[in-house]
């Protein structure tokens, strides 16, 4: 994995896998006390507090088709490798939050990369599911809510070409301002 | 920042809402993008993006991308699965920008499947 951006998506199949209807993908960042959290919370199937215990462990997997699970343990070393950790909080039949914190200026800290394609994914490929983005940085913030984008859709698919195209710009302009504030 | 409106998504439902008629609801062809985490670390976002470039580039409104975990086979990874209507899913792998343009041209749009980059033929279905 790259960049946290990866991450992102990589978690978000996971809520997807669980049954989620609701995907909230919240992204803080804060200068003045030099933090970067990601958090990604759904309402889908949680866990069990015995699942929750084994999940970090990359030996680990619900999966059949293979004996690894890694999306997970990568995302917590990423985390560590920064000053940085990854913790869970569950409820079985409620949902799940995956929160990663990291030390924003840390040397080893994976850049947050290309945020809009990693939305954009999982908006055009899952159409169904109420994703939410928020982005904070420092004062500043972005939200982008697709529940209230479908309703004035009025049931024109959410991944019509031309739809995918208006959030995709709605997104980069954010994000060409929130990287130019670095500077 | 000029957010987008909802006079944008308006104009777009009047819009497709004159042509959604035409269409009969279905959709001809499904590209399933492989996304377990072996998937996205070895490049299948790009591939998915670069799909829904073409799709959006070609107009074609019958064609719709989803995502799935990962099939096993992580070393032939980045794969799609490819199913066009009544036809075996066809299953590609080691994939990169310029293989998924060729399949989508020939595959999604041709009907003909790209054999040289194809890794199995008619092993699922998710219809």
């Amino acid at each position: 994995m790259q960049d946290l951006s990866l991450h992102i998506l990589d978690i978000a199949e996971n809520s997807i896998a669980a049954g989620a209807t609701e995907i909230r993908i919240k992204i803080v960042e804060d200068t003045g006390k030099n933090l970067l959290l990601l958090e990604i919370s759904d309402n889908g199937k949680g866990m069990d507090s015995k699942t929750v215990q084994q999940i970090t462990d990359p030996f680990f997997t619900t999966k059949t088709v293979r004996k690894v699970g890694l999306g997970i343990p990568l995302l917590a070393q990423a985390a560590r490798e920064c000053c940085g950790d990854l913790t869970i909080k569950t409820e079985k039949g409620k949902g799940t939050t995956i929160s990663a914190c990291f030390q924003c200026d840390h040397v080893d800290r994976k850049p947050l990369g290309d945020i809009c394609n990693t939305l954009i994914v999982l908006i055009a490929s899952n159409p169904e599911i109420d994703f939410i983005f928020e982005h904070r940085k420092d004062d500043d913030v972005y939200t982008l809510n697709i529940a209230d984008i479908r309703k004035e859709l009025d049931g024109v698919p959410l991944n019509t070409p031309e739809v995918i195209k208006i959030i995709k710009d709605d997104i980069s302009a954010w994000l060409i301002i929130a990287n130019n504030m670095l500077q | 920042m000029a957010r987008l409106t909802i006079e944008d998504l308006k104009k777009i439902k009047d819009k497709q809402k004159a042509t959604f008629s035409l269409r009969e609801g279905g959709y001809r062809a499904k590209v399933t993008v492989h996304m377990g985490t072996c998937g996205i670390a070895a490049g299948a976002r790009e591939v998915m993006t670069v799909l829904l470039d073409e799709i959006a580039q070609s107009k074609a409104e019958d064609v719709i991308t989803t995502t799935s975990g990962c099939a096993g086979l992580c070393a032939r990874e980045p794969m799609v699965t490819v199913e066009l209507l009544n036809k075996p899913p066809v299953k590609y792998g080691d994939l990169n920008k310029e293989k998924i343009r060729e399949i989508f041209k020939e595959h999604v749009l041709g009907g003909n499947p790209v054999e040289k980059y194809a890794l199995v033929v008619g092993s699922e279905t998710t219809y």
